[in-house]
């Protein structure tokens, strides 16, 4: 049923430490995502400052690793999947450009909300991150819909993205999510180097 | 318990309103505040009390005769939000249900040279009481108005001020700085 594709050449693999900061980004995406949603209707008690805490220290995560996501990318370039119609790439690459855009809006904007309503953000409990803009209400709620608002766009977004790798593996059969999920390719075809 | 300024007549009210701010008992009010300022996870937490009764004798002349009393209500509280208003009124914090006002009593004021001095006195909150020493720096102001300021650090946790799961400091810090500033108009 699958037919046998060429082995993807190196020069358009991602390296493993593309892979492995990837699934680092989802994992701590969908922590921080979580604890958000449901943060904002715990009571207040010490246990929800330690929690708004790992939120915000989650976010700051994401932030650092897509810099680092994003030199390296730059470091190590890679070319497109060969065989995608145009409309594909330009989708994928538009929606992977509005990835990573919002993986550092999304935090920055969280950190702006949390300078504005005067709560200074110290990193890991350790570093005094500076407060972005000084205490006032009124741009606390502003920034607070915006950070709500760019949430819910990754979160269409991050479901499209996989729905996309996922429609590429089980219905195309192509190699699209295997460059991502290299541990994929061993059950459906055997490499030969 | 009623904000001080409701305790001044009121043309004398008025009169003072039109030279910028309320008079009670040697302290203008609306000029002068009580700040304090600790940690939640590191971050720092400010607030202030809203309303307070001053009740302030200060001569550099008769440091004997001297006497700086401060009575806080404590459910005045202003915090970042009024949920964490409403928090600290609980039992677990103030307990301002049962102990609605803090006092500040001078015991003893000393000069320390130059314009530092340094009070003494009792802070009684939530149904402890301490001996406290609060250092003052005195300064005057272009209209003629003296300016105390003092800051000391108090454990809250010595008043009992966030009980059970809130005594966990690594939450919120211990330690409180309290900073009063209080402006004196001139004696005449």
């Amino acid at each position: 049923m699958a037919e046998i594709r060429p082995i993807i050449p190196t020069d358009v693999a991602y390296t493993r430490t593309a892979i492995v900061l990837h699934w680092l980004t989802l994992a701590l995406i969908a922590t921080g995502f979580t604890i958000g949603m449901r943060m904002v209707d715990l009571p207040i008690a010490p246990q929800t400052l330690r929690i708004y805490a790992y939120h915000k220290w989650i976010g700051i995560t994401v932030f650092v690793v897509t810099l680092a996501r994003l030199g390296w990318r730059f470091a190590h370039p890679v070319a497109p999947p060969e065989g995608l119609p145009a409309w594909q790439r330009h989708a994928a690459r538009a929606s992977h450009l509005s990835l990573y855009v919002l993986m550092l809006a999304i935090p920055l904007s969280g950190w702006l909300f949390s300078s504005a309503s005067g709560v200074q953000v110290i990193y890991l409990g350790l570093i005094a991150l500076p407060d972005l803009v000084a205490k006032d209400e009124a741009l606390a709620a502003a920034l607070k819909s915006v950070h709500h608002a760019l949430n819910f766009t990754l979160a269409v977004l991050v479901p499209l993205h996989a729905g996309a790798a996922l429609k590429h593996h089980f219905v195309e059969h192509d190699r699209v999510l295997v460059r991502m999920l290299p541990a994929l390719s061993g059950r459906r075809e055997e490499p030969t180097r | 318990m009623k904000p001080f300024r409701s305790f001044v007549p009121p043309l004398a009210a008025l009169l003072l309103a039109a030279s910028g701010g309320a008079l009670a008992e040697g302290v203008l009010i609306d000029k002068s505040e009580i700040r304090f300022a600790s940690k939640a996870m590191g971050a720092s937490v400010e607030g202030r009390f809203r309303r307070w009764k001053a009740n302030v004798d200060f001569r550099p002349s008769d440091l004997a005769r001297s006497k700086a009393n401060l009575e806080i209500e404590l459910a005045s509280i202003d915090l970042a939000s009024e949920a964490t208003e409403a928090e600290t009124r609980r039992a677990a914090w103030f307990d301002t249900a049962k102990f609605p006002v803090a006092t500040f009593t001078s015991t003893a004021i000393r000069a320390l040279g130059g314009d530092r001095y340094e009070i003494a006195g009792t802070l009684a909150l939530k149904g402890v009481a301490k001996d406290i020493v609060v250092p003052v720096a005195l300064r005057k102001d272009a209209g003629g108005n003296s300016i105390a300021e003092g800051q000391f650090t108090l454990k809250r946790l010595e008043f009992k001020i966030g009980e059970g799961e809130w005594a966990d400091t690594s939450a919120v810090a211990d330690d409180v700085v309290v900073r009063v500033r209080m402006v004196l108009p001139p004696v005449s």
